[in-house]
């Protein structure tokens, strides 16, 4: 199945990349967009439908002013025009995941139109222009039956559940990004994570990639070097995690430059991206060009914002995201390297919801990018996935500023949160992890330290202070690390004074 | 309006409507009548009018977002024509992937 791909060094040499990125958002209302059925995740199969999502015949569709709402302040938040006449559209086609056999769309006159968003990647500030912002209604759930592993091919019959149907979405749609060069991919995974935390602040979506309520659909083309003509491009699919976007984003690049270096031409085609195996795969041919004959909705009233709704809006928005990072930066005293660092690995949000719940600026620094850091890239999570949470973290940090556990214990700590064991307070009391804070056990220690080592003792009290490393290194070792070693090293130098 | 007997057959194809090529090549003369008559409108429009979607001029119609009871799943599954696991049967879906 695998594809030859070229080297990405020879793929930059060559070629100039060009993305387009379109970004669906399930938005967190309370109800539908055009029906009054609940929207809430992993219920049973149909038991959130209606006559309206299930397109039965009479049913009318009103539309939901809370998603409306979320769309404007979602377009506003991108530096959007608001449309001042907006009219939703059927796209029709034959699908079972949609039952009326179109879904409403937004066509020719989206809410939100001609935006742009800044993304940090490395310190270097790239503009990512919007084209538009829409609304839709999202798709049916397909089970497939027969096939292996609930594939399509050879599937004997489908199984849809229709809770999903109807549930607000909002397309976002970016223009040609051109320029990017090698940072393409982390340019794209750097917009995804910036619409992620700014959907987040605006509160309009549960922005889960896990869970789908975030998904990115990637446009990625070639053209050679120096041409100003765009590519065939090919729309990759099923990316869905912030990782996925840069991989599959670099992986279509290596296969589209094999493909044009060998001479061949690029399908216009969906792809399908394989997240266990790194590589994409053949879906759909567009080659014969898709027509899904749009027409205005002719059920639903077009929508006329005034600008004054649109203002009182504007005003509900929240600090944008890069001028939040410079105030936070200041307030927590990072040099500019360490700022940056912070973003790149997206750890903005948890460090400063762990200096929240007390810690302080530098400690929640070093735990996320250090001992947490390490843990969700093993483990390839976001940091908010990685299974800690930033209270935690700032429960932990406590603790080791009241000497209960030292850095390697802390270590422990972290395994048993991890492991679901409970708070750090109560891995530390059932792991029985607190250093030994008891003199007289640790001054046994040194004594027995000290007797066993007769010269390096020797040294010590000759004035050879920095020889105390070794007899530190025994007692940690017999106290199996649960001592603090500044005091071990302040006892052994009393004993040998 | 020239509507031609491929454009009919590829009407057909998007709508998933079997017509044999006879009846493409009769259906077509007779759609572009009715296409015809429609085509007068624009003679009589000018420029200045918005071609009509909506014959009542209203505008942001909403409705607040408060959940509504959905049907309970027998009501949901009444008119399925097959039903397995609580879903919908349907056919086994061709020609794309997921």
């Amino acid at each position: 199945m695998s594809e030859p791909v070229l080297d990405y060094d020879q793929v930059l040499a060559n070629f100039d990349p060009v993305l387009g990125l379109e970004v669906h958002v399930e938005l967190n209302t309370a109800s539908k967009m055009f029906c009054g059925c609940a929207t809430g995740f992993g219920a049973e199969p149909n038991t959130q439908v209606c006559p309206v999502c299930l397109g039965l015949p009479g049913s009318l569709p009103v539309v939901n002013q809370t998603a409306v709402e979320s769309a404007m302040r979602i377009g506003l938040a991108l530096n959007c025009s608001i449309a001042a006449y907006s009219r939703f559209a059927r796209k029709n086609y034959f699908y079972p995941d949609q039952p009326k056999n179109y879904q409403i769309s937004q066509y020719d006159e989206p809410i939100a139109y001609d935006g742009y968003a800044d993304v940090d990647v490395d310190g270097e500030v790239f503009r990512v222009e919007i084209e538009r912002a829409h609304m839709e209604e999202d798709t049916g759930k397909s089970l497939h039956v027969g096939g292996a592993t609930g594939r399509i091919h050879g599937a004997s019959h489908s199984l849809l559940d229709y809770n999903r149907a109807g549930v607000p979405l909002i397309e976002i749609v970016t223009k040609p990004i051109v320029g990017a060069g090698e940072k393409a991919p982390q340019i794209a995974r750097a917009y995804v994570a910036m619409l992620r935390d700014l959907l987040r602040a605006l509160g309009v979506s549960d922005v889960r990639m896990e869970q789908g309520s975030l998904r990115c659909d990637a446009n990625v083309s070639l053209m050679p070097k120096g041409s100003t003509t765009f590519g065939t491009r090919t729309e990759t699919k099923n990316v869905n995690s912030l990782r996925s976007v840069e991989r599959a984003i670099r992986y279509e690049m290596t296969r589209h430059a094999a493909v044009l270096t060998s001479g061949g031409s690029i399908v216009q085609e969906t792809r399908h991206w394989h997240e266990d195996t790194g590589i994409t795969t053949s879906g759909r041919s567009k080659e014969e060009a898709e027509d899904y004959r749009y027409f205005p909705e002719p059920d639903l009233a077009p929508v006329t914002p005034a600008a004054a709704w649109v203002e009182q809006l504007r005003a509900t928005l929240p600090e944008p995201p890069a001028e939040k990072r410079k105030r936070l930066q200041a307030e927590w005293g990072y040099s500019d390297p360490e700022m940056r660092d912070v973003i790149s690995v997206g750890a903005v949000e948890v460090i400063e919801e762990t200096i929240a719940a007390g810690c302080g600026a530098q400690a929640a620094r070093k735990w996320w990018l250090g001992e947490l850091g390490r843990r969700a890239s093993e483990q390839g999570v976001d940091l908010a996935e990685v299974g800690m949470t930033p209270a935690q973290v700032a429960q932990l940090q406590g603790l080791v500023e009241a000497k209960l556990v030292n850095d390697k214990l802390a270590r422990q700590v972290i395994d048993g949160v991890l492991a679901g064991e409970g708070e750090p307070k109560e891995v530390v009391d059932a792991r029985g992890l607190a250093v030994v804070s008891d003199d007289g056990a640790l001054t046994a220690a040194v004594d027995e330290a000290i007797a066993a080592n007769p010269e390096v003792a020797e040294k010590i009290r000759g004035g050879k202070v920095q020889a105390a490393g070794a007899l530190i290194g025994q007692v940690m070792k017999a106290m199996r690390g649960q001592a603090d070693a500044g005091r071990v090293r302040e006892i052994i130098l009393e004993r040998l004074s | 309006m020239a509507l031609s007997v491929d454009d009919v057959a590829q009407l057909a194809r998007l709508a998933r409507i079997e017509l044999t090529p006879d009846e493409c090549a009769a259906l077509a003369p007779e759609l572009e009548v009715i296409l015809d008559s429609v085509a007068q409108v624009s003679g009589v429009a000018g420029e200045d009018v918005a071609p009509t979607s909506h014959p009542v001029p209203i505008t942001n119609v909403f409705r607040t977002d408060e959940v509504r009871p959905s049907l309970s799943l027998e009501a949901a599954l009444a008119g399925a024509p097959a039903v397995e696991q609580d879903r919908f049967r349907v056919p086994q879906i061709l020609g794309e992937d997921a």
